[in-house]
């Protein structure tokens, strides 16, 4: 871990340059000591914390939302339902039938609202990490995601049909599967949770440093730095202020993937040949 | 240690997702999708009930001009026998009024007929003896015999009477 962490620590260090009393982010802080113990085995730490505060806000949200659900919406209730329109509509039904969607609501949902609330707190002042950051939250998804097309697949085909429709495409003369069999198991079994993984996970950790850094620099330039440097200062604070925008939109856009994915993966498992 | 989690990580999570998941699967998205449901079937509900109503509307309506039809015809009727009962009644009027007038006119006639009758008899009379008188007083006492008086006075009558009426003053 010591190999990894260090890279992002000295690259941004040098990027820093000014070195002295700025402080700027390893991968350590991702693995935080626990402040709380529960038996021997059990930890709870400060990224721990951040995701029972965002899945606390998110259930309290929702419960807001949808407490009273009447024909005439009240204003939380159409943000509720816009939200909840947003996952049927732009997702579910985008790769899905009508009557696939409203089975596959529920899950899609919450992944898309359970992503984009562990999410958030990477750019919400106090908590200023997102415990998707680790990688187990989008490897339970992943899995999870695996599992559901995998069970779709299998429930329209068989088992015998779906492996076959994966494994060996049709219309490729037979010697061709060879390379394609292997590349097609890698892709479709094995690179599809994978990446979901990675590529949420990597997102986090990337905003979490890049904002990280900005902060670190603004209040080292404005604080300790003298002169011209206070101006580079002000133009880091800056950019900042648009990181931030940045990583909200990211949040939002890389729970939207991973859900989309997800439903995508679910639609095209089901479809006929 | 970046991808592989530890036990207690994925413990953690799974019991933030299972948490995430019974609010959002279990509450969130059921009563979003029945509150749909319900919209849905009030705004089908209330297309049915204007689409009744138009068709309602649409019968009273075709009732009305049935109607406002039958109205029409029954005013002309109404107007075309007043016309021919007025027309009648003034072909009553003229007929009525024509045979009585003629009825006037009759009786009217009648009437100076009888008194000119009764006038020429009477002035017959007065003729005779005003005639009688004359030719006593030139005659004189020569003709008082009676006899011959009466034979006189019938021979001038008859005379008289056979001249035409236009001449009886003379």
């Amino acid at each position: 871990m010591s190999s990894i962490s260090s890279v992002p620590a000295a690259v941004l260090n040098t990027s820093g340059g000014e070195g002295g009393g700025m402080h700027m982010p390893t991968l350590d802080e991702l693995f935080p000591g626990p402040f709380w113990h529960i038996g021997d085995w059990f930890e709870f730490n400060r990224l721990d914390l951040v995701r029972v505060i965002a899945t606390v806000a998110l259930v309290t949200l929702i419960y807001l939302g949808a407490r009273k659900t009447r024909l005439v919406p009240t204003r939380g209730q159409s943000t509720f339902e816009l939200a909840m329109g947003f996952v049927h509509k732009q997702i579910c039904e985008a790769t899905m039938s009508p009557a696939l969607a409203r089975r596959y609501l529920p899950f899609i949902a919450t992944i898309f609202f359970g992503v984009l609330a562990l999410n958030i707190t990477g750019v919400l002042p106090f908590l200023n990490v997102s415990s998707n950051s680790l990688v187990a939250v989008p490897m339970i998804l992943a899995v999870c995601a695996w599992i559901a097309f995998v069970a779709r697949g299998i429930k329209v085909h068989g088992l015998g049909h779906y492996l076959a429709d994966n494994l060996f495409p049709k219309g490729a003369p037979k010697w061709m599967y060879v390379l394609l069999t292997p590349i097609e198991f890698l892709s479709t079994f094995i690179l599809r949770p994978v990446t979901l993984t990675v590529r949420l996970m990597a997102n986090m950790i990337a905003g979490h440093f890049l904002l990280t850094a900005f902060f670190v620099m603004t209040s080292y330039l404005l604080i300790d730095g003298g002169g011209l440097l206070k101006g580079v200062g002000l133009l880091t604070a800056a950019a900042s202020f648009v990181f931030v925008c940045f990583e909200i939109f990211i949040a939002g856009l890389q729970a939207f993937i991973f859900a989309m994915l997800t439903s995508a993966y679910i639609g095209l498992a089901g479809e006929k040949h | 240690m970046l991808f592989i989690p530890p036990w207690d990580e994925v413990i953690i999570s799974a019991v933030i997702l299972a948490v995430i998941a019974v609010a959002v699967a279990k509450y969130g998205v059921p009563r979003y999708l029945k509150v749909l449901d319900e919209r849905a079937a009030t705004i089908e509900g209330g297309i049915k009930r204007a689409q009744e109503a138009e068709a309602e509307i649409a019968q009273i309506r075709s009732g009305l001009d049935g109607e406002k039809e039958a109205a029409r015809v029954e005013a002309a009727r109404v107007r075309e026998d007043a016309k021919a009962d007025a027309a009648a009644i003034v072909a009553e009027a003229k007929t009525k009024a024509g045979d009585e007038a003629r009825r006037i006119q009759e009786a009217a006639q009648r009437q100076i007929e009888s008194e000119r009758r009764a006038a020429e008899v009477s002035l017959r009379q007065d003729v005779g003896v005003l005639a009688s008188d004359l030719a006593e007083r030139i005659v004189g006492e020569s003709l008082k015999d009676s006899a011959l008086a009466s034979r006189v006075i019938d021979r001038f009558l008859k005379d008289l009477e056979s001249q035409p009426v236009a001449g009886k003053g003379a």
